[in-house]
């Protein structure tokens, strides 16, 4: 692990797309550097021969045909959104 | 003081259901009953809808295999036209579930009646059920106790006799340590084994959806009607689904029973120590083969599971956006105002710091130095298990190092809760199947009543049938 690094909170939040308090950023730093610190432990481990796509596919590397299927209904989709117009989900506006 | 009737073994509820003896409409009137009496002080249910299932109850095909059995829903799975929370603020009053989850639609089609919503740490993300946003939920055993998480109204739920049986979710252990902690059966199923098309997504190459049940045999039935192949979710296997219950009638002499010596060591309770080895002594005694082995790696699990699980809850949680569904802040200035106080104001403490560790760990120059060595070692995790594997048909040791502890025992110290999933991580990362056996309490003491202690059992990938034949000898011997 990066031994010079301290986790940058309000950075990484940032692309989290998180807003913190002053108070949550101090307190997540000290808890994050803790939990890093502990993970480090990973560093003594000799991973040489661990081949690089080791990730296997727990035997579920298949795939459904490609068939059409009928959509969610509209209405469904859009029921839980917070704010809608029409059929649409309303955003703020994103250009000037 | 009689039990009330739907605390009954499911096999004995389905013979009165058939010969008319009792009603599906008795047997939730006595669920709703006991949840009205007992939940007050538990805190185990968030929601229920009791006129549309007695509705369901009226109408119950009694010639299924689970027809007119109300089961209480882990509140991360969808129920069509049910409020769905994930114990967060981010969802709850704002979401109602546009379908049924796989699960749902299978408990259906066996006849079972979704029955209640049940509280859990928020998105899954917690060992105690205190992460959930919406309410405290308390052990039955000792109500100054954590229930365990994240499903800890799931267990608490059937512990204090308010449901029949329940479904909840486990990603490091959050359908065992809970089992654990409240004194029933809790079975991981497989990865794969069970579709998660419907729930709520926390990590993706570690989350099942489990049954959580009074007897070995409950779990059976009820992993009976949720497991198999799913078009809708491409991480469930194909492979058939054995007869869980049949599995149930052979014995365990010959069984080759491995005990981890990483799974006996430090930090073990004297008394959770005691209960683990009386239960091998008994094992030994009714013709189960004994052999002691290594997992080397095991000690390097929590480490990796912190790093593989927050990096796929970054992503997964990215979809909570205040636009499409959930938590959208008031007057928003632009869209990244937007999506900064939305998900500032909706997600919980716990959630936040997985979300922030997560995007830390996939972030530019970091990838290679915690995610891609995580996944090394999760490759060498699964490694030990496949050697022991070949020497042993089951693994066995206990669930938790310790039974269920105080309200706020760990709050201020993340780290050390992450540590309470010692023994049920590893399974996760290897795709096992495991289970948590009540296996005996705690000595009473001035300080605590009698609490539940668990033997786990894990089982290689698809060795389910081979899983509930080995618990369900233990809990004849243990009983």
């Amino acid at each position: 692990m990066p031994q010079e690094d301290h986790i940058n909170v309000r950075y990484v939040a940032g692309l989290a797309r998180i807003s913190l308090t002053p108070e949550e950023e101090a307190a997540y730093a000290s808890q994050l550097d803790r939990i890093l610190h502990y993970v480090a432990q990973l560093d003594a481990l000799d991973l040489s021969s661990v081949p690089e796509h080791s990730l296997e596919a727990h035997g579920c590397d298949f795939t459904r045909p490609d068939l059409a299927r009928p959509p969610q209904p509209l209405d469904d989709a859009l029921h839980n959104a917070p704010r809608r117009v029409g059929d649409q989900f309303a955003v703020p506006k994103v250009v000037e | 003081m009689s039990s009330p009737l739907h605390t009954q073994p499911l096999a004995a509820l389905r013979r009165q259901l058939l010969s008319r003896d009792i009603s599906p409409a008795d047997l939730l009137h006595s669920v709703e009953a006991s949840i009205a009496q007992h939940d007050p002080a538990i805190g185990a249910y968030l929601q229920r809808d009791f006129p549309t299932a007695l509705a369901e109850a009226h109408r119950a095909d009694l010639s299924l295999p689970l027809g007119g059995i109300p089961i209480g829903i882990k509140d991360i799975i969808n129920v069509k036209g049910q409020p769905l929370t994930c114990g967060s603020k981010m969802l709850a009053g704002k979401f109602i579930s546009p379908y049924d989850a796989t699960v749902i639609t299978r408990l259906r089609a066996a006849g079972a009646i979704p029955f209640g919503k049940l509280n859990m740490d928020e998105f899954a993300m917690g060992s105690s059920t205190e992460n959930s946003a919406l309410q405290i939920t308390r052990n039955p055993w000792d109500l100054t106790r954590v229930p365990g998480g994240s499903s800890g109204g799931s267990a608490a739920a059937v512990a204090s006799g308010t449901a029949v049986a329940t479904l909840g979710t486990d990603t490091g252990g959050s359908i065992r340590q809970p089992a654990s902690f409240c004194g029933i059966v809790g079975l991981k199923p497989s990865y794969g084994r069970v579709s998660r098309y419907g729930c709520t997504a926390y990590a993706s190459s570690l989350d099942q959806i489990g049954p959580m049940t009074r007897s070995v045999a409950d779990a059976a039935l009820l992993l009976q009607a949720i497991a198999g192949p799913d078009p809708a979710d491409s991480t469930c296997r194909r492979d058939p689904v054995p007869d869980f219950s049949a599995a149930l009638q052979g014995d365990i002499r010959g069984l080759r029973i491995g005990l981890p010596k990483e799974y006996f060591g430090d930090g073990i309770d004297p008394a959770v120590r005691a209960a683990v080895d009386r239960a091998i002594t008994l094992l030994e005694a009714a013709g189960a083969e004994l052999r002691p082995l290594s997992l080397p790696h095991s000690s390097s699990a929590i480490a990796a599971y912190y790093i593989i699980a927050t990096a796929e809850a970054s992503a997964n949680l990215a979809r909570f956006d205040g636009i499409r569904y959930g938590h959208r802040c008031d007057q928003p200035e632009n869209l990244r105002d937007l999506y900064d106080r939305s998900r500032a104001e909706g997600f919980g403490p716990e959630v936040k710091r997985r979300i922030i560790l997560g995007t830390y760990v996939l972030s530019s120059g970091y990838y290679d130095a915690y995610y891609r060595k995580a996944q090394k070692v999760r490759h060498l995790i699964r490694q030990d298990f496949a050697q022991a594997f070949a020497q042993v048909d089951v693994l066995l040791g206990p669930t938790c190092p310790t039974p269920a502890f105080k309200f706020g025992a760990h709050t201020s110290d993340p780290l050390q809760m992450y540590l309470a999933d010692i023994y049920t991580i590893a399974a996760n990362l290897a795709g096992l199947c495991g289970l948590s056996l009540p296996c005996g309490t705690t000595p009473p003491t001035a300080e605590a009543p009698a609490l539940p202690i668990g033997l786990q059992w894990l089982a290689p990938p698809l060795g389910e049938a081979t899983l509930l034949r080995a618990a369900a000898a233990a809990e004849q011997l243990l009983a």
